[in-house]
């Protein structure tokens, strides 16, 4: 008898995504759509998508969603949690939405210590609007609009978000990681699993950075975006665990954070 | 039933409450910080209520437009520069057909203004005030009932029309004492569907503004038109005082109509036939009740704590029926009953 060994996520639609080859998003979108399965929340769900590559996540996600405007995703999520307590509460956002746009909305809701999720891709580079700088685009990045490379004195610095928000006593699980490779791949999972079981055993406000590759907008094929995360991106943006206040509470029904 | 002496913003806050507003999201900004404070105090209090003063306006409208979509009655409140900054939300509701109550306590303005009172945001509110095809049914309250009977009927008509509802007074409103009864609110009437609660075992729902493409985004525009129409059709309020025998009609709303009242008193003291017409609801506009008002008076003065807002609309309704004249005290002067009425008097002199 065969065994059905890998399939769709339930919680993930029959659609064909828009991303371009060697995008990140694709990949973040399967994952949390496995980690809804595998907590089975997907009734209990309600997803806040953002403006940018990810606006479209609604055609993907198959749980109730609210696209937010640019930014504000956690404004969003904060009104959707408070009124429903018990559904699982996420806002997915990129570098500009959460750390540009959004800063004042992401951070305050961390502040408050919402419990809520927040899954934040960092690809350095503001896709859906053709390349412009971001406010993660590395020092000497070129882009759009740093055709000359990202300069300190005029364009200021990358803004390091899970050091940021790390220490902001409102928040519970932070963690960043990066999709460049299988390894790299399960690891970001079990963070995602992580920060959602969090939420759902009301511990707190959880954010999982993940180091997302953009062949198109770094001008890189696929092979050399994985490598620029490992030789150049996670220099500036070290991957890792910045705070874990859920160490020392006892969990149930979580599988083995390795 | 008793009536309770309370002020102007208190007032709003206790009848949405009363009214099962269960989510209010606010940012301190005068002269509505009462508003603000008293939801702060009552709101946590009542079972399911949710209060949150956010990190701005911005935040606030759009940790609502999150609460209205899972079904909750939902309001923020703020002044003047505080609504620029709500637009944003305030456009998404309109296009994602979010219910919301949105006070706007107007402070002289533009920029950052002053704290007095004064009515020029009547523009944002009744042309939409932010980007795109859309128009937010505006009331304008004149008395502290009137605060508290439109505030309930805010709630409803948002349901009823899934749109956002702005009440729209200033800093003399919101601070002023009156004694006011609380009226028994209506049951709600709003329906699960529209409501995102988690799909359960279902299909899931999602709400959104972005349409990408043009000719579905062209139908959105024109379904929410079609709604519009309707509102305009259905939904106008205006008050008519001493109208009967008039021959000068005074237009005005709120604190403005307040002033007009007075003023009239005057006149008719010295024998001067003036009346007022008021609109109480200023999106949509009273136009036809306006124009057949011009059957019989064929002299109006639109008096506005502004240079000229409303008086536009005016114009739109009685261009070619009616003579129209102006005073406006913009940047949060309000004239007293005596200036307006000598102001009058020149007028009706004149009159033809």
């Amino acid at each position: 008898m065969a065994k059905k060994v890998f399939g769709r996520p339930k919680s993930l639609k029959e659609a064909i995504y828009h991303y371009c080859p060697g995008c990140g998003h694709s990949i973040v979108h399967r994952l949390v759509a496995e980690v809804i399965d595998e907590l089975d929340i997907r009734g209990i769900t309600i997803g806040v998508p953002p403006a940018g590559c990810a606006v479209l996540a609604y055609n993907y996600f198959d749980v109730d969603m609210i696209e937010a405007q640019h930014g504000r995703g956690p404004a969003t999520a904060t009104g959707i949690k408070r009124s429903l307590p018990d559904r699982i509460v996420f806002s997915y956002q990129g570098d500009g939405d959460l750390a540009a746009i959004g800063i004042a909305e992401s951070f305050h809701a961390a502040n408050r210590g919402e419990n809520i999720t927040v899954i934040f891709i960092n690809n350095a580079v503001y896709g859906m609007t053709g390349g412009q700088m971001a406010p993660t685009t590395m020092l000497e990045q070129k882009t759009t609009t740093t055709p000359a490379g990202r300069n300190r004195t005029l364009d200021g610095y990358p803004v390091k978000v899970c050091e940021l928000f790390s220490q902001l006593r409102g928040t519970t699980y932070i963690e960043r990681c990066t999709v460049n490779s299988p390894a790299s791949v399960n690891k970001t999972k079990k963070a995602i699993k992580k920060a959602f079981q969090c939420q759902i055993d009301g511990k707190g406000f959880s954010l999982i950075e993940i180091l997302s590759p953009c062949p198109t907008n770094w001008k890189l094929n696929a092979i050399d975006s994985c490598k620029w995360i490992d030789e150049v991106m996670s220099k500036e943006f070290p991957l890792g665990v910045f705070k874990d206040n859920l160490a020392p509470v006892k969990k149930t029904g979580e599988a083995d954070p390795c | 039933m008793n009536k309770i002496l309370m002020s102007g913003n208190n007032i709003i806050a206790e009848a949405a409450i009363r009214a099962g507003c269960r989510f209010y999201a606010g940012y301190p900004i005068t002269p509505q910080n009462e508003l603000t404070e008293y939801m702060a105090e009552h709101m946590r209090n009542v079972p399911g209520g949710v209060f949150i003063q956010s990190e701005s306006e911005i935040a606030a409208i759009h940790m609502i437009i999150g609460a209205s979509a899972t079904g909750t009655r939902v309001m923020t409140s703020s002044s003047s520069p505080g609504i620029s900054l709500k637009q944003e939300g305030i456009s998404s509701m309109a296009a994602c057909e979010l219910p919301g109550v949105i006070v706007n306590i107007m402070r002289g303005g533009p920029g950052l203004g002053n704290i007095r009172p004064a009515q020029g945001d009547y523009f944002q509110a009744t042309r939409g005030g932010g980007h795109g095809d859309y128009r937010t049914i505006v009331y304008g309250p004149a008395t502290c009932q009137e605060l508290a009977d439109l505030t309930m009927d805010a709630f409803d008509l948002a349901d009823k029309y899934r749109t956002p509802v702005m009440i729209l007074a200033d800093g003399m409103m919101g601070q002023m004492m009156e004694p006011v009864i609380f009226k028994k609110p209506k049951p709600r009437k709003y329906s699960e569907k529209f409501m995102l609660k988690g799909a359960g075992a279902g299909k899931s729902k999602f709400i959104r503004g972005l349409i990408l493409d043009a000719i579905e985004m062209e139908e959105h525009n024109w379904k929410l038109e079609r709604k519009y129409k309707i509102i305009v059709d259905n939904e106008t309020l205006h008050e008519e005082h001493r109208t009967d025998d008039a021959e000068f009609v005074i237009v005005a709303y709120g604190t403005a109509a307040r002033i007009a009242k007075g003023a009239i008193k005057r006149l008719r003291d010295n024998g001067m036939k003036v009346g007022l017409f008021r609109p109480i609801t200023l999106w949509p506009f009273p136009e036809l009740k306006l124009r057949a008002l011009s059957g019989k008076v064929k002299n109006f003065l639109v008096f506005e704590m502004s240079t000229g807002q409303m008086l536009e609309d005016v114009r739109l309704t009685l261009q070619g029926y009616a003579n129209i004249e102006f005073h406006g005290r913009p940047g949060g002067v309000v004239p007293t009953p005596a200036e307006l009425a000598n102001v009058i008097a020149r007028h009706y002199d004149k009159k033809d």
